[in-house]
């Protein structure tokens, strides 16, 4: 079971108990390389949620209401809308062709009755309006019923049109394309507390935009080397910051995270250095990071174990995901075998420090020869922030519960999707005799990733995409 | 399986530049995974830059990982190139044991027809297995793999169609013949301090049969993949 404990214990955030919900997808063994989940998110209200697959389609599903003569199931997440976000393209200067797989999709803060989100693949980011028309005009002046135009001379008295109802229509248009304003591959983009701006990272610089204006953006980090021949690090992740409009952070392959303030109005030119105990952070001399105009920041970095060192030290400290908490006064960074949970006025080292999947450590090599140490993992946190997530392998993802210190290993698979049925906590095996209902490491199936969650903004429902299906699941109502 | 993957041992561990009895370093396993791992991480690095879309982040970290042996073993004093044979043939697919990386050199059956250079005076008595150095002519400096490195960096700035034959073409190409590397036959052995070069480094003019047109490249990336 969790943890060291025995018997019955389950964890995951207060004594959660997790209950196989749904799941979408098709279930062949055959997976599509479009259908490949590429990002989740729930939206504020956690009444809609999103997919985007590889093929650059996007799939908005809505929680129904919830049934009262059925008061134990919550409401059920079914399709609301589906599209085709975003199309391969060809850069015919670079004879490169930009794949439309969508990177990551965020959700603007409902205004009105239509929906806004924002989604991203490696080179565009487009605003997409979800709207919902249930009602159409009938009785129009000047044109027939079915649309043909009627002779005005004909007509000898005016009418006004009624609207009537109709079938419930979701219709998704575009209505801002974000282009050409990246060198590099987007990987992240985060819209801000003002519900005004956002801004876009890919791999050595950062734009802010405005959602209105598509000609224009703001380069506010910018960490391209003069020479690219002396290219050693390069950004992950950008997130802004959840309450201060001013403040964002990014992450490093070299598993630095910077938070950066966009008040500061010196022209910084200079050498990041840590605070704190450790070892001096080596940064290149030819690769200074240029803070741009209006940036200050932390430089966050836990100092190197020695006696950990290998040559994948550096692979394995590349930082994939950073999450702030609801609250804003916590940060969590993902790496390869490990989350951490970061006080943001405590730059030394992390709070928190929870194992992924740490007997993957003896066999980094092999992870290396077959690519999945590049993996990049996400994480989130659950709504009250006493809880985390991430996924690892064999479809198996990780909870942690910050508070209670427990952490359970569960697992998305078609065996334990009877409905409302509880899912079991799985161990992995590192040595010895292998238990009963235990994996053993070299079993694990490295193909079958989860490197994409989600955790509903207020509720114990969260979604996994665990490749081709997305797995919803729900804590046990007593 | 390496312990905690591939850790670094003290110096004393470390191959003895000067040569003992047979060149046999003191620790032969840490010596042949480091190698090992820097002749896979050289092929990613070609896979990727021959790859349509590279992705940066990983690129740069492999070739961090790529410096930092070299910067190892240059301190040991047994920088040297070897072919990554044993590394290409390995399925990239496949969570794999240590079978293909702690394969010693011993195993490595003569590849191709390539006959032993005279060793230079003074050099240090190779492994017994005999390394297959090409005899093409071509020699590279440390500095040359250095800059062959920044160069893979300046194509991904760069790509266009002909940026591939701009990264080969002041590099021995022979380095880059994905042919070559996979039988075996890789020219070009760095000199680094200590290691005496055993040919005269008169450096051979970049080959003009350098594979660099898409229709090779393909072909030679598929036989990669394949194996």
């Amino acid at each position: 079971m969790a943890g060291a404990g025995g018997g019955g214990c389950p964890a995951g955030g207060n004594d959660l108990q997790w209950c196989f919900s749904q799941v979408k997808g098709a279930i062949d063994e055959d997976v599509a390389e479009a259908d490949i989940i590429s990002t989740v998110e729930f939206n504020y209200s956690g009444d809609l949620l999103a997919t985007g697959d590889k093929g650059g389609r996007v799939v908005i599903f809505q929680r129904e209401q919830e049934n009262k003569s059925r008061p134990h199931s919550r409401g059920e997440y079914n399709v609301y809308s589906t599209f085709q976000s975003h199309e391969p393209e060809f850069d015919y200067l670079k004879s490169l062709e930009i794949e439309e797989k969508i990177n990551k999709i965020r959700w603007l803060p409902q205004q009105n009755a239509a929906h806004f989100l924002l989604s991203t693949n490696d080179k565009t980011i487009k605003l997409w309006k979800i709207s919902e028309r249930d009602k159409r005009a009938e009785g129009y002046n000047l044109k027939d019923e079915d649309g043909r135009l009627r002779d005005p001379f004909r007509i000898t008295a005016l009418r006004v049109p009624i609207l009537k109802p109709m079938d419930l229509m979701v219709e998704a248009s575009p209505r801002r394309i974000f282009a050409n304003a990246h060198t590099y591959h987007i990987n992240s983009i985060s819209v801000n507390s003002d519900h005004e701006t956002y801004l876009s990272a890919d791999d050595l610089r950062i734009n802010l935009w405005h959602l209105e204006i598509t000609d224009r953006s703001f380069n506010i980090v910018d960490i391209k080397p003069v020479n690219m021949e002396e290219l050693t690090e390069v950004i992950t992740a950008a997130e802004f910051h959840p309450h201060q409009c001013n403040v964002f952070v990014y992450s490093s392959s070299k598993g630095t995270i910077r938070l950066c303030d966009m008040r500061s109005s010196a022209l910084c030119d200079r050498h990041s250095k840590l605070t704190g105990p450790g070892p001096p952070l080596e940064v290149s001399e030819a690769q200074k990071v240029k803070a741009r105009k209006l940036t200050d920041w932390k430089v966050f970095e836990e100092p190197e174990d020695p006696s950990s060192r290998s040559f994948f030290s550096e692979i394995i400290s590349s930082i994939s995901d950073v999450r702030f908490s609801h609250s804003g006064r916590y940060m969590m960074t993902r790496d390869y075998l490990s989350v951490k949970v970061w006080d943001l006025n405590m730059e030394s080292r992390p709070v928190e420090t929870h194992q992924v999947h740490e007997y993957l450590r003896s066999k980094l090599c092999s992870l290396y020869e077959n690519d999945c140490i590049f993996d990049k993992f996400e994480c989130c946190w659950g709504g009250s922030d006493s809880a985390i997530m991430t996924g690892s392998y064999n479809n198996f993802f990780r909870m942690f519960d910050r508070n209670t210190r427990r952490d359970v290993t569960l697992e998305a698979s078609r065996e334990n999707s009877k409905p409302r049925a509880s899912l079991k906590p799985r161990k992995v095996c590192t040595g010895g005799k292998r238990k009963k209902d235990e994996i053993s490491v070299d079993s694990l199936d490295f193909n079958k990733k989860i490197l994409h969650t989600a955790w509903h903004p207020a509720e114990n429902i969260i979604a996994v995409a665990a490749t081709n299906n997305l797995y919803i699941f729900q804590d046990k109502v007593n | 399986m390496f312990a905690r993957g591939l850790k670094r041992k003290s110096s004393e561990d470390a191959e003895d530049a000067d040569g003992g009895v047979a060149g046999l370093p003191a620790a032969p396993s840490y010596t042949l995974q480091r190698q090992s791992l820097l002749d896979m991480s050289l092929v990613k690095l070609q896979l990727c830059h021959m790859l349509v879309e590279p992705n940066l982040c990983r690129s740069v970290l492999i070739a961090n990982t790529v410096r930092q042996i070299q910067e190892e073993m240059t301190q040991d004093g047994t920088w040297r190139v070897v072919a990554p044979q044993a590394a290409g043939r390995a399925p990239l697919d496949r969570l794999v044991s240590t079978e293909i990386l702690c394969r010693s050199g011993r195993e490595q059956e003569g590849e191709g027809d390539c006959p032993l250079p005279d060793p230079a005076p003074g050099q240090a008595p190779r492994r017994p297995q005999s390394s297959p150095w090409g005899l093409d002519g071509s020699r590279e400096g440390r500095g040359g793999f250095q800059k062959s490195l920044d160069h893979i960096f300046e194509t991904l700035e760069n790509k266009t169609p002909g940026s591939v034959e701009e990264l080969f073409s002041d590099v021995d190409s022979s380095y880059y013949d994905l042919d070559a590397v996979l039988t075996g036959m890789v020219g070009g052995a760095p000199t680094g301090p200590g290691l005496p070069a055993f040919a005269p480094t008169a450096a051979a003019p970049p080959s003009s049969t350098c594979r660099s047109d898409l229709g090779e490249l393909e072909h030679t990336v598929e036989i990669l993949v394949e194996t």
